[in-house]
């Protein structure tokens, strides 16, 4: 089924000759655009930390340091909107573009043009966003959650809504696609109980995208006619309210940080069982689990909102219903452990950042559950715990993950074997250096240390003393990633195989290393031996 | 034009994603420049916000132009009709969720913040503190907030115009429906004349919306900046508005496309995208004429 599935020639079957220009601009190739998705969120996840050495370089001593409070207000805040939509989000849209049709044996995404065009809105939105810092008055300074009447100020509020607002098109048009692609595209016998978690973790997430991306446009909106033409949305001597763009923002906000970990488990829950050997272990339970998630996202939102006065009944039903969560999520852990589980385990690069995604993970899931405890959570609130939360979460969740799939994935994209020394090199620097800077901080919130402020008092240098050294060599270790993709990319001489890892199940490893530019041009036929999922009964 | 692939159709290589990536940030640049221009300041702001708008509107043209011309060589299969109607039936979702986010606005703003600012619920200390003597109320006497934000102003009575105009969007749901009958029955003469009906319903429409508009700004003293009525008033209607605009001339482009008979009987994805757009756009309005004109 290889050679029916490969179709080695030339890119475009029209003979004209693809040049530079023509193969990348113009692409309807999802592994092309994919590939540039890939580039973009990892050029973008080196902007954004540059910003965040910016943070820690000010908060290595108490007292002004380096840069001016307003300059450090708009490293925090952009240094978010980069990570998370421009590193973590094109990073899964990516990863997504490449695997879910080679996934569930498609020729290609099922809307080619739409995707290119969901691609290339992203490096002119971010020029956009980036280009503010540039501005006489400055770039946003508010915090990526835009809270009026803070955020209102500056000239910069029109760049940034209009940038948001060319983001969200980017991802609607992206989960769109991505939806068709999964409902319509898949080839004959893949049923959808038998796709790859990944895919499914997709499909739930572009679904999430297409609810709460126009939210958040409707939310940015209101700010920029708040500040530009007169309305009252969120002016109280108008009969409007500051806190409902937080419940209109949060409504996005919270199905987006599902957007952002949904895909992660996905990738998860495919490495694992490669290297367990295994399985895995209750596969219906994952696929209903995310979606329990993706619902429970939906009735939350207020749990960021606990201190900001909410009615007596609204602390208590948003306490619950965040708590709900942790049932979904502590069945997805079980499960992930389950698999390991008496499997013949081998630890490769991969597989190691997995297993800490696994584990790093589910610390910031516990220190989620103690944020969602309404009345503990007036302590914590706005504190250092809170940064330390969700960088769990985000970095040792998220980007761990994102790093995993492409360790996962990188033979099968070039044909070559990356370097499996350099890799743990990598892997074990990032695990260390990321708990030196994240988990102090966990202690500097408890002990009353305010998130966003460039100053703070003496008695929590030390820790942020430790935690800086942790941010710049965690910092540093990420260089070791980019020559580990270029080794493989460019210089590795070891050929890859078909199926790369001897345990992997699927049908992407049933195409050549690397995968030609066009595969599955016609459906392939499955063995449920050969898929990943096919013999799942539970 | 894509090639045949056993099964599959994958599209060939197009400019036109990346030039409508391009027109889209010329506009918003330049809207955003045009935003922050110093008042009395020419700026270069609203050429660019203009040159980047023609531009959307050359790319559409040309984008769809070749996407018609695909279609009628016959390049689509059952499966790529799918994939659009999967692709519209989710863009249209995102569009309600769009507006749900501005239901949402003036759902809060009546049940909680105006209530609030008159003392309600867990507000009290705000309307001491601040607006004593406000007293809550929605419309005329209390939306505008207790800042009486925008001046005094009176609402729009739901009975006249928007009754009128409730009347004409759903009398243009059903001519389009009947037009969809006789597309799949193929008589073109009864599709032009309903169709053709739906366009002139649809402008009659934007006609009297334009009409109220008018007479809010120029009588009633209700305008944008009235307080948290004025903002959802017209926020709402407008991007309505915008959308009836948008669906219209789609519908026209649609009747000169059945002119030209681009549609057969089980092969009119266009035709069929346009209808459920314009009955979107319906139901939105009577979510609207409810809630925002009658309640
Ligand atoms: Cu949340």
């Amino acid at each position: 089924m290889a050679h029916a599935a490969t179709h080695d020639h030339h890119d475009d079957h029209h003979g004209a000759p693809s040049n530079f220009f023509t193969r990348w601009f113009m692409s309807t190739n999802h592994k092309d655009i994919g590939t540039l998705y890939l580039v973009f969120s990892l050029l973008m996840f080196f902007i954004g930390g540059s910003f965040a050495m910016v943070i820690r370089a000010e908060l290595f001593k108490p007292g002004l340091q380096l840069v001016q409070p307003y300059f450090f207000n708009e490293m925090t805040t952009m240094h978010a909107l980069v990570m998370i939509f421009g590193a973590v989000m094109p990073a899964f849209v990516g990863l997504g573009n490449w695997m879910i049709p080679l996934m569930i044996g498609a020729p290609d995404m099922a809307l080619p043009r739409m995707n290119n065009l969901s691609f290339w809105i992203l490096p002119f939105a971010f020029a956009l966003l980036l280009s503010t810092l540039f501005l006489p008055g400055g770039g946003p300074a508010g915090g990526w959650t835009m809270y009026p009447p803070l955020s209102l100020q500056g000239d910069s509020v029109a760049y940034v809504v209009f940038a948001v607002h060319l983001m969200g098109i980017s991802s609607i048009m992206g989960a769109i696609n991505i939806i068709a692609t999964i409902l319509n595209m898949r080839a004959p016998g893949m049923d959808l109980l038998k796709m790859p978690v990944f895919v499914w973790s997709w499909l739930i997430t572009a679904f999430l995208l297409i609810a709460v991306m126009p939210v958040l446009a409707g939310a940015v909106t209101m700010l920029l006619t708040d500040k530009y033409f007169g309305t009252s949305f969120f002016n109280a001597a108008g009969g409007g309210d500051p806190v409902l763009f937080q419940h209109i923002f949060w409504f996005f906000g919270h199905p987006e940080v599902y957007i952002m970990i949904l895909p992660a488990f996905g990738l998860v829950s495919e490495i694992i069982p490669t290297f367990a050997r295994k399985p895995i272990f209750g596969y219906k339970a994952m696929v209903y689990a995310i979606a329990s998630i993706a619902f429970l996202s939906f009735i939350v939102w207020a749990h960021h909102m606990f201190a900001v006065g909410l009615p007596l009944g609204g602390e208590i039903f948003f306490m619950y219903a965040t708590m709900l969560i942790a049932v979904p999520t502590g069945v997805k852990v079980f499960n992930w452990v389950s698999t390991m589980w008496g499997g013949s385990m081998t630890f490769e690069t991969p597989m190691l950042f997995a297993v800490a995604f696994v584990i790093l993970f589910t610390i910031g899931g516990f220190s989620g559950l103690m944020l969602a405890l309404a009345p503990a959570d007036f302590q914590y609130h706005d504190s250092y715990f809170v940064v330390a939360h969700f960088h769990y979460v985000l970095v040792t969740g998220a980007i761990f993950a994102i790093i995993a799939g492409s360790y996962y994935w990188l033979p099968k994209w070039t044909g070559h074997m990356y370097s499996e020394f350099w890799g743990k090199v990598h892997f074990w620097n990032s695990v260390v250096w990321v708990n030196v800077l994240f988990f102090p901080q966990h202690f500097l919130g408890l002990a009353g240390m305010p998130r966003r402020i460039p100053d703070y008092n003496v008695a929590f240098a030390n820790f942020n003393m430790i935690s800086s050294i942790g941010g710049f060599l965690f910092g540093a270790s990420q260089l070791i990633y980019v020559g580990v993709i270029i080794h493989a990319v460019w210089f590795s001489k070891k050929k890859a195989p078909d199926r790369v890892w001897e345990g992997a199940k699927g049908l992407e490893w049933t195409v050549p290393s690397p995968a030609p530019h066009h595969t599955f041009e016609l459906p392939p036929v499955i063995h449920d031996d050969e898929l990943a999922h096919g013999h799942v009964e539970d | 034009m894509g090639q045949q692939q056993g099964a599959y159709f994958v599209p060939s290589k197009s400019h036109w994603p990346i030039v409508a990536a391009v027109v889209m940030f010329v506009t918003v640049f330049g809207a955003a420049h045009w935003l922050n221009a110093q008042p009395g300041e020419a700026g270069f702001g609203k050429t660019v916000l203009t040159v980047g708008f023609v531009g959307i509107l050359l790319m559409f043209f040309g984008w769809f132009r070749s996407v018609i011309r695909e279609s009628l060589a016959g390049s689509y299969n059952h499966q790529v009709d799918t994939s659009f109607r999967m692709g519209m039936m989710w863009f249209i979702f995102s569009e309600v969720m769009f507006f749900a986010a501005f239901f949402g606005a003036l759902f809060y703003a009546r049940m909680f913040s105006v209530p609030w600012l008159g003392g309600d619920g867990h507000g009290v200390l705000t309307h001491q503190f601040l607006w004593s003597d406000y007293a809550a109320a929605w419309g005329a006497n209390g939306g505008g907030g207790p800042g009486k934000v925008g001046g005094d102003f009176q609402t729009v009575a739901a009975w006249g115009l928007p009754l009128l105009n409730t009347l004409i969007l759903l009398s243009s749901s059903i001519t389009v429906t009947i037009a969809h009958h006789a597309l799949k029955a193929g008589h073109r003469g009864k599709i032009l004349v309903f169709l053709g009906l739906t366009v002139l319903l649809g402008a009659s429409f934007l006609y009297f919306q334009a009409h109220e508009y008018i007479e809010a700004y120029k009588e009633l003293n209700l305008t944008l900046q009235s307080g948290v009525y004025g903002s959802t008033f017209f926020m709402l209607t407008g991007f309505h508005g915008m959308h009836v605009t948008l669906g219209t001339i789609m519908l026209a482009i649609i009747w000169l496309r059945c002119a030209k008979g681009h549609f057969t009987k089980d092969h009119h994805f266009g035709f069929e995208a346009v209808a459920w757009y314009w009955h979107f756009v319906d139901v939105v309005w009577l979510g609207l004429f409810m809630f925002v004109y009658i309640l």
